[in-house]
């Protein structure tokens, strides 16, 4: 590792301060993704700047029916509470689907959502990659790409954003409250919050150089009684998805009032698809509507080499978390 | 009656393991230590233009940095260009780092960086920059598989018969591709050096199955005698064939430390494994099968090709077995390797046996289909009475019964034949079989025991545990012979000063280890009967050797225990405080007479969600024949690690590669899959116990790589009768199966 300087605060503004001052420093929270990442050269802070002291991990009532999480919480401590088992069953879901029981003992909420692509060409310092040396070349726009994008990528990067946790808060309508060095705090709605790879692949979301998460604000949800989280991957647990779907219905009987669709690991942000969601809306709950939302659902997609597969899979995902979600079986 | 032998017994390390007394190689410690780091290349092939050092010199804690512009010669035979050895002639041309500026692989070693701290010399190790004239490489086996030649070392393949006429004129015949990916060992431990000199004396703390063939090695390395080089490698966190060739870091190290002039410790990280000690060759086979309606077979074509470096020749043997498996007149089964340029391949758990299985037993599969005969009938049918290569009867082979009982216990019975047509709801359930086989083998071993006036005794041999439960089983053995309870047998391993051992591999070690400490406990009670019989008046007078056994600090008579003397007062009497043996058991004549194989049944259900792909091995119940089982506990350990590895070889495993590049793009466990516990379910490993008085004395035969050797080809024939695709490349993934 290289040398670094630990810098411990005790409130949320200083540690936006320090980071803000230091184009160098990186806030650590569990160190899940940050720590590996520094071991293998890929992200080079000369300063980490931990955050686990902040008073940021409580899980309360919001206004407005909805829940607030701290950006501290731990995975485990949010998929385990039980106002978001109760009000919000699919984040519990995508979220205990995601790494393994030890991970997600340390890992928290704000880092989860900043966590890093899993391209292997990003991962390796000998190889081209623009998301992690601008300028570089996408090692996987023409190589091994089995597990990366088929929305939304661009000939400079087709990483995807590998979470789950996120798959379920795009679904969720979630806002992320981020503060800056000056204690000013603005909240990004969640499809705002990750970006598509564009010119700049070096940049995965939309805050601000030195902004701290602080919180994830959940809208009162209609979602509690039908919902799934799929997710398909090389091995039953500890893997990323290949394809992951976030379903949520919110029901009139047999017909669908509302519906939410995200896909992960299929793009460079959660992929929302609006389109599949229209063609839910108003329709009764059957293996038919699905069949014609996981088509809308895939319609724009576009294959790499290596993963059209991902276009089949993600159809029949979406249709069997649909499925799920409505209980018919 | 045996006491031990047969019986559970728990591993006698088990305690120094779980507790972290065990020590392994990276955790020796030595006065004034030093740290080094490798730094790997990022070509694969041409020569290094230039290397700067300057930065990484200047970082803190830096003692020196290697290259091969500085790093002294090792060995007489370093030059990777020279003509190949004869046949004769075994050489050492392993890879030695740091020897010249060219690149025969990706992710080479370039660089050493040594420092006061592991931390330092990591940190310096990312300064050190490197220019290459890179040329153009091939890494792909695909883009070389014309090129496959047969390996030099051994007599050409011949044809058993005329399988070309036979396969023409065969009634039912198939014929199909498999491909098996370069897969790596991942072992949890990584492999790792401590290197001590005293002057031109090198003790070598290591990660090895082999402390002495690293014990040459080395010697050769640094032209000293190999008297004077101690290998000590008491514990190993798994290897699986990963560390049976002596791999490049442990000269590296020594090299370090005698011009550093402080021991040096190197351990690999995880990705450095992926070309630091071999892997699992790229495997291409095809096999065509040709057979009566009756389902007899008539001709079998096998014909395997893998990746072999340009600078060393490597093969796995992959079509080894299929000679021994199945009754047959017409055979051919040739195998070839074709260069490439990445590191030498080397063994992997049931080397050869679990590729070519798989390709044979998923076309036997074949067969059955296209024949419309049980899978299990179909091997039934062509059950080989007497080895069909040599025509020599089996010393032992219980196979028949494997199939029998395995069948019963799984409900084979039950099995719809048409594939897709058993379900649990939505899913869709296969049930598939296979053969294992793997060699009966014993090698020249040798074993010393310290007896002692007191009750307990020593052994001492220089095999090694990867753990399998080595530890434990000869200690059973000793127990056993020596008359003594386990815990008053002390058993040390690892150390290039004990005995001479095999590496351990090729599942010999019970077989060769455990024959040479019983022929040592019986010289042990020879040696204290000749003590007895000196005296006019022992109640042993008259007796032979073989009439007499060690039982509780009694020499007795066999069959009139009544007639005994007390082994400790014996050696008072003589004035010993001790007596030594060392026996070396080697591989009867009379086993030249027989074939002498393990074998094994294997019944695999999988559960396919055919919307998804995802497949799930729900049952494994393998049955084994593999002759007396010694320690029931670790033998059942033994075979459901080979079902798990089985299950990762089916599923998961693949090391892939970037050919733009030539640069494995997965080296490190979140990219490469094993299988996790989630993947694993019910697995009831069964033995079949055989009285083979041919193998060795014991009885025994191997069973750490016959554990996984039908299973990869199990679980893909339970996939095609779940979903009726037949996928030939392995790993199975869900993209394979939508
Ligand atoms: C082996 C393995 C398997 C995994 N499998 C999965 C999986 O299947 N699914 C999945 O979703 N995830 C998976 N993960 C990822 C894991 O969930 C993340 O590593 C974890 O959530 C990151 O949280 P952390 O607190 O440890 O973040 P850290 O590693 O501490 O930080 C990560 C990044 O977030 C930044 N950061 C942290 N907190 C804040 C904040 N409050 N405001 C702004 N920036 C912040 C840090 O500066 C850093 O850049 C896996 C990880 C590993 C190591
Ligand atoms: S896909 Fe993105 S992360 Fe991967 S190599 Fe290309 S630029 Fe880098």
């Amino acid at each position: 590792m290289r040398p670094f300087k630990y810098t411990r605060v005790s409130d949320a503004n200083a540690a936006a301060r320090a980071v803000t001052a230091n184009p160098n420093a990186e806030f650590l929270a569990g160190g899940t993704n940050i720590l590996d990442l520094m071991k293998e050269d890929v992200e080079r802070p000369n300063e980490l700047v931990d955050l686990t002291r902040l008073n940021l991990a409580d899980i309360k009532a919001g206004p407005n029916g909805g829940v607030t999480i701290g950006a501290l919480a731990k995975n485990t401590d949010t998929a385990n509470h039980p106002l978001i088992r109760k009000s919000y069953p699919l984040l519990t879901q995508a979220i205990l689907a995601g790494a393994s029981g030890q991970l997600r003992n340390m890992a928290t909420n704000g880092g989860n959502l900043m966590q890093r692509t899993r391209c292997q060409y990003f991962y390796d310092t000998a190889m081209p990659c623009n998301k992690r040396e601008p300028g570089t070349g996408c090692g996987a726009r023409e190589g091994l790409n089995r597990i990366h994008a088929i929305f939304g990528w661009s000939e400079k990067c087709v990483a995807t954003y590998p979470g789950d946790m996120a798959n379920a808060l795009y679904a969720l309508e979630a806002q992320v409250r981020v503060r800056n060095a000056s204690g000013r705090e603005r909240s990004i709605p969640i499809v705002d919050f990750h970006r598509l790879p564009g010119d700049t692949p070096e940049k995965d979301n939309n805050l601000e150089r030195g902004e701290l998460i602080v919180a994830i604000d959940l809208p009162k949800s209609n979602f509690a009684n039908n919902y799934y989280y799929l997710k398909v991957r090389d091995r039953a647990s500890y893997a990323f998805a290949l394809v992951a779907v976030a379903a949520a219905l919110d029901m009139d009987g047999g017909r669908i009032r509302q519906a939410r669709v995200v896909m992960g690991s299929v793009a460079h942000k959660p992929w929302r698809s609006r389109e599949a969601e229209a063609a839910l809306s108003g329709k009764p709950a059957s293996e038919q509507t699905f069949r014609s939302a996981s088509e809308a659902a895939l319609a724009g997609a576009k294959p790499l080499a290596h993963n059209a597969y991902k276009i089949e899979l993600g159809k029949r995902a979406v249709v069997r978390a649909l499925m799920r979600a409505a209980r018919l079986i | 009656m045996a006491r031990y032998i047969g019986k559970e017994i728990n591993r006698v390390d088990g305690v120094a393991k779980v507790t972290g007394r065990a020590k392994y190689a990276a955790e020796f410690r030595a006065p004034n230590l030093a740290y080094g780091f490798i730094v790997l290349g990022t070509v694969a092939k041409g020569t290094i233009k230039s290397i700067d050092t300057r930065d990484a010199e200047a970082a803190a804690g830096v003692i020196r940095i290697f290259t091969h512009l500085n790093a002294p010669k090792l060995g007489p035979k370093a030059s990777h260009e020279q003509a190949p050895p004869r046949a004769t002639e075994e050489q050492d041309k392993s890879f030695r780092a740091l020897q010249s500026d060219r690149i025969f692989f990706n992710m080479q070693p370039v660089a050493l960086v040594v420092a006061e701290t592991y931390e330092q010399a990591r940190y310096a190790a990312r300064l050190v920059k490197v220019s290459y004239n890179a040329e153009k490489h091939t890494t792909d086996t695909e883009a070389v598989r014309d090129r496959g030649r047969f390996p030099s070392q051994g007599p050409p393949p011949k044809p058993r018969g005329n399988p070309e006429e036979a396969m023409k004129i065969a009634p039912v015949k198939i014929e199909a591709e498999y491909r098996i990916p370069i897969e790596h060992h991942n072992p949890m431990e990584p492999h790792a050096a401590v290197a001590v000199w005293q002057g031109d004396r090198l003790t070598m703390f290591d990660k090895s199955q082999e402390v002495y063939n690293v014990r040459k090695h080395l010697a050769s390395s640094f032209n000293i005698p190999e008297a004077n080089v101690q290998v000590i490698s008491p514990y190993v966190g798994g290897a699986f064939g990963s560390s049976l060739r002596p791999n490049y870091y442990p000269a590296l190290t020594a090299m370090a430390a005698r011009e550093v002039r402080r021991p040096v410790k190197i351990v690999y990280t995880r990705t450095q494994m992926f070309t630091g000690h071999g892997h699992r060759p790229y495997t291409i086979q095809k096999v065509a099968l040709g057979a009566e309606r009756s389902g007899k077979l008539t001709a079998m074509v096998h014909e395997a090709l893998h990746n072999t470096s340009t600078f060393e020749e490597f093969s796995d043997n992959t079509t080894g077995f299929t000679r021994q498996v199945y009754a047959c007149p017409n055979l051919y089964a040739p195998q070839r390797i074709t260069n490439t340029d990445l590191s030498t391949p080397t063994w992997m758990r049931a080397p050869g046996a679990v590729s070519g299985m798989f390709a044979l037993e998923s076309a036997m599969d074949e067969l059955a289909y296209a024949l419309k005969i049980d899978p299990l009938e179909l091997r039934l049918i062509n059950y080989a009475e007497k080895d069909p290569e040599s025509g020599k009867p089996f010393s032992s082979k219980a196979l028949r019964e494997c199939y029998r009982l395995g069948a019963e216990k799984f409900g084979w019975k039950d099995r719809k034949f048409e594939p897709r047509s058993m379900r649990d709801g939505r899913l869709l359930v296969g049930w598939g079989t296979a053969t294992g086989i793997w060699g009966a083998f014993q090698m020249p071993a040798t074993a010393r025991i310290t007896f002692k006036a007191n009750g307990t005794a020593h052994v001492a041999s220089a095999t090694s545990d990867i753990g399998p439960g080595t530890y434990t089983v000869i200690t059973i053995i000793a127990a056993e012979y020596l008359g003594l309870k386990p815990e008053q047998v002390e058993f040390e391993l690892g150390d290039s000063n004990f005995p001479r051992a095999p590496a351990q591999g090729g599942s010999w070690t019970t077989a060769s280890v455990g024959s040479a400490v019983h022929g040592a406990a019986l010289a042990i009670t020879a040696r204290l009967l000749e003590f007895a019989n000196r005296d006019a008046n022992s109640p042993l007078r008259g007796a032979a050797a073989a009439d007499v056994e060690m039982l509780d600090g009694r020499l007795q008579l066999k069959n009139d225990t009544a007639r005994f003397v007390n082994t400790a007062e014996l050696m008072k009497r003589n004035g010993l405080g001790e007596i030594t043996e060392t026996f070396e058991a080697k591989p009867s004549q009379e086993r030249r007479n027989y074939a002498t194989l393990a074998h094994g049944a294997q019944f695999i259900e999988v559960k396919v969600d055919p919307d998804i792909g995802q497949v799930r091995v729900t049952r494994a119940i393998e049955v084994t024949a593999c002759g007396r089982i010694i320690n029931p506990k670790a033998s059942h350990s033994q075979e459901i690690g080979g079902v798990v590895w089985g299950i990762g070889m089916a599923l998961q495993e693949a090391t892939e590669i970037d050919h733009r590049f030539g640069r494995i793009m997965n080296p490190n466990l979140q990219h490469y899959h094993v299988p996790v516990h989630a993947d694993v379910h019910m697995i009831e490993t069964i033995f079949v116990e055989e009285d083979d008085t041919v193998v060795n004395p014991l009885g025994v035969k191997g069973m750490g790589e016959l554990g996984m050797v039908g299973i990869p080809a199990a679980i893909a024939n339970a996939v095609f009768h779940a979903t009726g695709k037949r996928i030939r490349d392995l790993p199975i993934t869900p993209d394979k199966l939508l």
